[in-house]
């Protein structure tokens, strides 16, 4: 067990793969100098320019190069900086990547781990502060991962690599500098959530970086006297139904927190989900459907915080509660 | 490759798309219409007719092992470069045995047996996908090539720009091979295109490019020679501009209203293989061996409809294979 960076867990995990298997390169901006989150620091030293390959910024080439690399026998990490540049390549991702192996009746198989950053990224405004999970979580054909600690975003990213199909592989953009304790060999398996915490009375789900903030807030909600869990959910598809409808019934009470807008997002078929088969009452906060504004008070009007996350368990715990406007 | 072979490949997808065509009259639900239900093949069908040159004399010069992607109007690259006839019929009937287990029909028809790579639905989708095999062939240090096939309206998108950059920055075997017929879907392409053309935006980009009469077998055979060589050698990406002529609509239900009697009557005329068979004759083939040739060719093509007609359709449950490995399933 060491301690790491979120960005450096995941260069490990990228380094140890590309050690062990020649077909794993990666491709993108700025890659050779350790990309803008420094996430591949080292790599193209270690390995050379062939196997970590600067690109132009061409995302369209970028991601359908990934296709094409990946259907001729590599296993390439395509590098797209932050989820809002992802979008000039949506016809490579959605059309090509995740229907390649469907489409072609199973001829191929398009190995290939698409990383697109997530999130707020403090004072950069609408075109690089989105959250888009949900997007590729309506997509067959992908898996889709959102790491909230550098545990995650070192044995996900691994697991990613080591997979048969496009992983939307989505890290947050304010975590890379977070720190703590990364063993390999705690090796949950893509498509578990982590039960961080068993609470009586109301259990809070969330993923990437509303999970600090859902921590903090079964903290607060225990101070007054309400028993809150939180779930992880890790890996956004598949989803671990499994888990989350356990602690839903076991608490009769689920409140899913995400970042993303609010309006049809995942956090809508989580919600669902838990009350058609549970019977379990049901909340969710997401950010208002607004685009993120540059100045702090704009900004900070599409961020959700812990007193928000506390506010609403409290209102889903109220006897007379009806779900209103968030 | 000989001109009689060139002949043969040629009335082999003529064929295939005469009869595909017939099989689909009636098979497009376009303007409210209903689907005839006799009708063996359905939805949109993009058939090469007059076209089967290009496809022909570039393939000529790929080994099994090249790989190759395509565009919409893919049947006749399959064919080339030695994609299974009975399958690919079956394919665009919907049946189980066909190429893709009747997952993708016309449009995304492909044979990764022989390294065909499909064809595509998206217009200029599969340029940076041949970039990226052919940067992996050269990663992985393979001898092989990619033949990258796309139309005219191809060069007005952006992954053309980015792929020939691409391909040129990192010298990549790559032959890009444009099939100039003229129409972008019902629009004339040359209305829409700024600039000098298709092969002069190559040349800026750094990518190599010759333009040949797309109609003359013999004259695209022996272009796609040398940058097949070329670009086999390690020169870099090329292009192969070859100018065509669309003899049908966009897709067969297209009975191009929009477009002139004289450009359709000259587009027919211009037909390669009318062509390739009176320069054979003038060369002093005897009819009997064409005769034989076009016998063979309709035997084949009857294998092929029986072969679709026998095959039973994919079963429901089919739907949800090949999807993806982690989180399959109906998931509702």
């Amino acid at each position: 067990m060491t301690t790491m960076s979120y960005a450096e867990a995941s260069a490990a995990a990228l380094r140890e793969a590309m050690r062990q298997d020649p077909r794993v390169v990666v491709l993108g901006e700025d890659v050779g100098r350790g990309g803008i989150f420094q996430q591949y620091l080292g790599l193209q030293a270690e390995f050379g320019a062939e196997r970590v390959i600067d690109t132009p910024i061409s995302e369209s080439a970028i991601a359908g190069g990934g296709v094409g690399m990946a259907l001729a026998g590599l296993r390439p990490v395509v590098e797209l900086r932050v989820v809002d540049f992802a979008l000039c390549a949506m016809d490579e991702i959605v059309n090509q990547a995740a229907k390649n192996r469907f489409m072609f009746g199973g001829q191929g198989r398009v190995p290939v781990v698409l990383r697109m950053p997530i999130g707020m990224w403090t004072h950069s405004a609408a075109q690089h502060s989105q959250s888009l999970e949900a997007w590729f979580a309506h997509l067959p054909g992908v898996t889709v991962m959102c790491p909230s600690t550098p545990q995650d975003n070192h044995v996900l990213l691994a697991q990613a690599l080591r997979g048969e199909d496009p992983v939307i592989y989505m890290e947050h953009k304010e975590l890379w500098g977070v720190r703590g304790p990364v063993d390999p060999a705690d090796a949950m398996p893509a498509g578990h959530a982590r039960v961080l915490r068993r609470g009586a009375d109301v259990v809070l789900v969330a993923w990437s970086a509303a999970v600090p903030l859902a921590e903090r807030a079964a903290t607060e909600l225990a101070a007054q006297g309400i028993d809150a869990g939180v779930i992880d959910l890790r890996t956004l598809w598949p989803w671990d139904r499994e888990t989350v409808l356990a602690e839903a019934a076991h608490t009769g009470h689920l409140l899913v927190v995400h970042e993303s807008v609010q309006v049809a997002g995942f956090g809508a078929e989580v919600a669902a989900s838990a009350a058609q088969h549970t019977g379990c009452r049901v909340g969710r906060l997401g950010a208002p459907r607004i685009p993120v504004g540059y100045a702090a008070a704009l900004e900070a009007e599409a961020r959700i915080g812990v007193p928000q996350i506390v506010a609403a368990a409290q209102a889903l715990r109220s006897p007379n509660h009806r779900q209103t406007h968030a | 490759m000989e001109l009689i072979d060139l002949y043969r490949g040629m009335a082999r997808i003529r064929a295939f798309e005469l009869a595909a065509e017939a099989a689909s009259v009636g098979g497009v639900a376009a303007l409210g219409q209903a689907i005839d239900p006799r009708s063996k093949v359905r939805g949109p069908l993009h058939v090469s007719i007059g076209q089967e040159a290009v496809a022909v004399a570039v393939c000529a010069h790929l080994q099994r092992a090249d790989l190759l992607t395509s565009s919409h109007r893919g049947h006749g690259h399959t064919l080339a470069k030695g994609g299974d006839m009975r399958r690919m019929m079956a394919e665009l009937y919907g049946r189980r045995d066909g190429s893709n287990g009747g997952k993708g029909g016309s449009m995304h028809i492909a044979d990764f047996s022989v390294g065909m790579l499909g064809a595509n639905g998206v217009v200029a989708a599969g340029l940076p996908i041949a970039c990226g095999a052919a940067q992996a062939l050269k990663i992985l240090r393979r001898p092989q090539i990619v033949a990258c096939f796309f139309g005219d309206g191809a060069a007005n998108r952006g992954p053309f720009l980015e792929s020939l950059n691409w391909a040129c920055v990192y010298g990549l075997p790559v032959l890009f091979v444009c099939e100039d017929n003229r129409w972008s879907a019902t629009s004339k392409t040359g209305a829409l295109t700024g600039g000098p053309g298709i092969a002069a935006r190559a040349e800026a980009l750094g990518v190599p490019a010759f333009t040949a009469d797309g109609n003359d077998v013999a004259a695209v055979h022996d272009l796609a020679g040398r940058l097949v060589h070329e670009v086999r050698a390690g020169a870099g990406p090329r292009l192969l501009h070859a100018k065509t002529w669309r003899v049908r609509g966009h897709l067969s239900a297209d009975r191009q209203g929009y477009r002139d009697p004289a450009d359709i009557e000259r587009a027919t005329a211009a037909d390669p293989l009318a062509r390739a068979k009176a320069q054979l004759l003038a060369g002093g083939t005897p009819a009997a061996e064409l005769a034989a040739i076009d016998a063979a060719v309709t035997d084949e093509l009857a294998q092929a409809m029986a072969f679709a007609e026998a095959s039973p359709p994919p079963a429901a449950a089919e739907a949800y294979e090949d999807v993806q490995t982690m989180g399959a399933g109906p998931w509702r």
